[in-house]
This record gives structure tokens, C-alpha cells and sequence, in this order.
């Protein structure tokens, strides 16, 4: 059986474009009849056909011509947290039904400019507020994965839980997400892609919808470690109308690509070795340790002490801010507005709009972040928060500092749960998702999820890697390492 | 600390937030779970430690005051629920 056309992955699809064996438009039809396929997944929300197939002809043109950049001709699936021009962008929130952007987000303009293809938007958690793609307005979104003799669904992780089904299924070559706390990273180790939180401020935030400011970032998941490097090159760049995006020339990421990690220093941090760990993590995570030592890095203990409490602080941080960005949906401007009643003022406009427009985990974040930051709790949460996030971002520098090169963990506490497991539990547990890749964005680092191996049921695992600040390059060589001796991306079988 | 019907209450008012009195039972529950969690941060020694502000070292970066953008009431008006003769339109603001 030959396969599919969308099972290529960025690099591959560069090649054949550039060798003018296949077409950017033969390509994006590819990924449209599998889009239609796989409605099950619902993984795609917005589809955009009419939009691909101008890009995807103007893309070959561009080809024809020669001197096409690598993203030029690549069909994507975009997160619906980015406000794309002309097309809804509802942050999977009800609050934001009908609004379509009058201006495009930083990094979608950039894809473009560099002539990529958009397919259309793709599932997520409201605001992107989960780990499970359950809080969407659109219903969850379906992993492509299946424990081995079992037909129940699993949830793709979260909130860029769409993004990470559809380049798993292959309805796209690449795929756009963002990760505020472990959005791009934890639904990517759950459906065995890759996917790269980079440093803050490597990405414009500038057209996506805030959930959590200082800690928001954008990032590719792909199929492979190469493609992620091509992809974070087209998304990055400095932009005036992100006045925390940094003024820094982006690399060559591809370039730092050399499989070579000798001499080069791994740590491992002895407080991510967590309370009733699954086996088969524990087991992945030496494999991981080994791989890099094989290859000629030194791999040595180390200690990031603040570690437990990154959780909790990240639990006042990012409310505080999404309770900030979100006081401007109102049903003033944009979005939905509840019908008024009889005699309603404006105060009760708002306050209904909100109730019918938030949903209950986003509701919820809101008023926790409300609170936090009322007079008389400031000191006591936010500001001990931040204190305490300035102590786990110092763990991470007395690290580097003493010459850590990389740090390796496993990128989540287990393999994906099944739709409705977690739904019904505390709120906390669902937070817990994120234990290992929380610490990340409060420190402001870059971050990759690297597919690992399968555990014993047959379900994807992924393995963290933390790099040094605008360090991307280097982080991503390392991942190149463990990707190369794991096997690479494991793919689902096709049920759907 | 612990969360009560009326803080409860407080809160949804101060966020903007409808809720019946009769779901307050359950968003006190929720928010003392949650609180619960958050205050293991009590634990940790703060003494002499600035709250982060940036989590780069690079001060935020200064632009010129000038207008460059404008002359665009219709586009910034076309997402509006209610939009007439050029103003958002909201129910009646004075008490």
C-alpha cells in the first residue's frame, strides 16, 4: 500500500514541492478529502476550503518560480485561538460566536507571507483553559488513538487538543497550537507528535486571543523534530505590536540539526520523579537517559527544589490574568450578547452575557482570578505567587549556570485518560495534567515533547526537554537525538 | 480561608458573573478545593524575594506616540451585536 499523501510531514512535502513531484493544491485537496473523513475526530471546527485552494495555487506558482521558502505550499491546520482575517476564531468559547477578526494574528501572517495553507481552525478548550479539549464549545475533540482492544475514546490532551488529532490523523502536514502552561506540549506526548513551546517572547502573541499573558506562547506540533525547527523559523520574529516580543534575529533552526549531543551536559531533575508514576514513564524516561548518553552527553542528577509548588502558583498566576483579559468580552464590541430582559441595565447585559457566553471551567478561572487579585488577598496570593514563581525561575538558572545544557523529564503524568474520566472529578486533578510542564512556562523556557515509545496498553508517551532561554535550536538538536534512537512519531490505526 | 455563600456571591458580582443562588453552594465548594490546593504556597520561604515582573530581563520596549492606524469605523463596528449611526450600542447605563 502506498502511503497517503498526508501522511507527509513538513520536510518531506518541501521536497516533493521543490522536486515538482506532487502540488500544493494536489497536496491540500489530499488533506481536505481526509478532513471530511474524519469528522469523528472533530478536529477541525472551521473548515476553510476556498481559502486553501487560493493559497495552494498561488503557493505553486510561487514554487514555479523558484526561491520558495520551506513553509510555501504546506497546508496547516490553525488553532482556533488566532484570530485569522475574515474567519471565525471563537477560542472555542460561545462568548465568541460570529465574531470574524477584521486583522490576522502575528504568527498566521507570517505562515502566510511564507505561503503556507490554511485548512481551516481547529478544536481547543475554551480560552484554552483544559488539558482534555472537553471544555470546548464544540464538543471534545478525539484522539486517533485507541487502547489496544478497546473502542473507547481517549481524550488528544489539551487545549490544543485539536491540533494535536488532526497531525496525528494525518489530516494535515503541521498543525499550530499555543501553551500556556503545557497546551502544546502534553496533547502532543498524548498522541505521539512532536510539538515546541520556544521561548517567551519568541512568537508575537499579537492576534491571539490572551488567556494568560505572561505565559502564553505559540508554537508547531509536527510529526517530526525537523519540521517543528522549519515551522518555529516561519512563526518567530520580532514584531512591534508585541511590546514582550523579543527583538532578536531568529536562527536556523534546521541547521542546529547536526545529531551530535557529545560532550554536552543533561540534567535530570530528582524532583519530577512523582507519587505513583506509571512504570512504563519511569522505564521511558531512563530510555531517554540512555539515548542521550549513548550518543555522548554526560546525563547527571539535579535538583530544581521549587518544583511543587509550580502547580499552585501557576493556579493563582494564571487566573489573575485570564480574569484581567477576559473583562473585555462583554458583548459590547464583538461576540455574543444574552437577549436582554425586561428593565436590564447594562451592568445586567454583562453579567448575563458572561453567564451564558463562559463556560464552567472558564467561569470558574475567572472568578478564582478575580479573587486572587481583590484588595486585601493581592499580597497574600498574587504576590506570593510571583514571588514564588521568581524562585522557580531561579531553580532553573542555578542549573544552567552550573553548566546543564538540557534538562529531561517525562512530559506528562500518564498516557492519555478516556473522554468523561476526568470530567466529572475535582478540578485539581484534571490541573495535574500539567505538572511537568508547568514550570516551563512560569520560567519562561523553551520546551519540546518528543514521542517516546507506546506504554502497555498501546497508547503514545512523550519525553520533555527543557532548553536554555532563545536556545531553540540547540534544544531542538537534542530532540533530534532521542527522536532518531526512539523511532520517531508512532502512528494510531486508522478506526475513524 | 475559607469560602462562604456571600464571598461567593462577591465574587461572581466583582467578575461580572450571573450566578443563581441556588449553583452558590457548589462555586463555594469548587473555590475552597481550589484554594485549598493554592495555599501550599504558604509554605515557601518568600523572605527577600521580589515578586517577578518580567520573565525576561529586558525592559519592555518604547514606541514613537504617533497615530498610524485609523479611518476604520466600519471594520472596527462589524463584529458589534448592536451597532447604529456609527456608536456601540448598550442598554441604559444610568441607574
Amino acid at each position: 500500500m502506498t502511503a497517503r499523501l498526508t501522511a507527509l510531514g513538513v520536510a518531506d512535502a518541501r521536497s516533493k514541492l521543490r522536486a515538482g513531484e506532487i502540488t500544493s493544491v494536489e497536496l491540500t485537496e489530499a488533506c481536505l478529502t481526509e478532513i471530511d473523513a474524519a469528522r469523528a475526530l472533530n478536529a477541525f471546527v472551521h473548515d476553510t476550503p476556498e481559502i486553501a485552494l487560493e493559497q495552494a495555487r498561488a503557493a505553486d506558482a510561487r514554487i514555479a518560480d523558484g526561491n520558495a521558502p520551506s513553509m510555501c505550499g504546506i497546508p496547516l491546520g490553525i488553532k482556533d485561538l488566532f484570530c485569522t482575517r475574515g474567519v471565525p476564531s471563537q477560542a472555542a468559547s460561545r462568548i465568541l460566536e460570529g465574531f470574524r477578526p477584521e486583522y490576522e494574528s502575528t504568527v498566521t501572517r507570517n505562515l502566510f507571507d511564507a505561503g503556507s495553507v490554511m485548512l481551516g481552525k481547529l478544536n481547543m478548550d475554551e480560552f484554552a483553559m483544559g488539558s482534555s479539549n472537553e471544555s470546548s464549545v464544540y464538543g471534545g475533540a478525539v484522539s486517533p488513538w485507541r487502547r489496544r482492544g478497546d473502542t473507547a475514546s481517549l481524550v488528544p490532551g489539551g487545549s490544543s487538543g485539536g491540533s494535536a488529532a488532526a497531525v496525528a490523523a494525518d489530516l494535515c502536514i503541521g498543525a499550530i497550537g499555543t501553551d500556556t502552561g503545557g497546551s502544546i506540549r502534553q496533547p502532543a506526548a498524548f498522541t505521539g507528535i512532536t510539538g515546541i513551546k520556544p521561548t517567551y517572547g519568541r512568537c508575537s502573541r499579537w492576534g491571539i486571543v490572551a488567556f494568560a499573558s505572561s505565559l502564553d506562547q505559540a508554537g508547531p506540533m509536527t510529526k517530526t523534530v525537523r519540521d517543528a525547527a522549519i515551522m518555529l523559523g516561519a512563526m518567530a520574529g520580532h514584531d512591534p505590536k508585541d511590546s514582550t516580543s523579543a527583538d532578536l534575529p531568529v536562527p536556523d533552526f534546521e541547521a542546529a540539526l547536526t545529531g551530535d549531543v557529545r560532550g554536552k551536559k543533561i540534567g535530570i531533575p530528582t524532583e519530577y520523579r512523582v507519587e505513583d508514576m506509571p512504570s512504563d514513564i519511569e522505564t521511558l524516561w531512563t530510555k531517554g537517559k540512555e539515548i542521550l548518553r549513548d550518543a555522548g552527553a554526560s546525563v547527571v542528577d539535579i535538583s530544581l527544589p521549587h518544583t511543587e509548588y509550580a502547580l499552585p502558583a501557576y493556579y493563582v498566576i494564571a487566573p489573575a490574568e485570564a480574569s484581567s483579559n477576559l473583562a473585555r468580552f462583554d458583548g459590547v464590541r464583538y461576540g455574543r450578547r444574552a437577549r436582554p430582559g425586561a428593565g436590564d441595565g447594562v451592568t445586567d447585559m454583562y453579567d448575563k452575557t458572561r453567564a451564558e457566553g463562559f463556560g464552567p471551567e472558564v467561569q470558574r478561572r475567572v472568578m478564582i482570578g478575580t479573587y486572587v487579585l481583590s484588595a486585601g488577598f493581592y499580597d497574600a496570593y498574587y504576590n506570593r505567587a510571583r514571588k514564588v514563581r521568581a524562585l522557580i525561575k531561579g531553580d532553573f538558572d542555578a542549573a544552567f549556570a552550573d553548566g546543564i545544557d538540557a534538562i529531561l523529564t517525562p512530559a506528562t503524568p500518564s498516557a492519555a485518560f478516556a473522554l468523561g474520566e476526568l470530567a466529572e472529578a475535582d478540578p485539581v486533578r484534571m490541573y495535574l495534567n500539567d505538572i511537568f510542564t508547568v514550570t516551563v512556562n512560569l520560567a519562561g523556557l523553551p520546551g519540546i515533547s518528543v514521542p517516546a515509545g507506546l506504554n502497555a496498553q498501546g497508547l503514545p508517551l512523550g519525553l520533555q526537554l527543557i532548553g536554555r532561554p532563545w536556545e531553540e535550536g540547540d534544544l531542538l538538536n537534542h530532540a533530534y537525538v532521542l527522536e532518531r534512537a526512539a523511532g520517531g512519531a508512532l502512528k494510531p490505526d486508522r478506526w475513524w | 480561608m475559607s469560602i462562604d455563600l456571600q464571598k461567593a456571591a462577591d465574587v461572581a458580582k466583582l467578575a461580572r458573573i450571573r450566578v443563581e443562588d441556588h449553583m452558590l453552594p457548589e462555586l463555594a465548594r469548587e473555590f475552597n478545593e481550589i484554594l485549598g490546593f493554592i495555599e501550599q504556597l504558604n509554605e515557601v520561604d518568600v523572605e527577600g524575594v521580589e515578586p517577578m515582573v518580567s520573565v525576561t530581563p529586558m525592559p519592555l520596549r518604547r514606541r514613537a506616540d504617533e497615530v498610524t492606524d485609523g479611518n476604520m469605523r466600519s471594520r472596527i463596528l462589524s463584529n458589534a451585536p448592536d451597532a447604529r449611526e456609527g456608536f456601540f450600542v448598550v442598554p441604559k447605563v444610568v441607574e
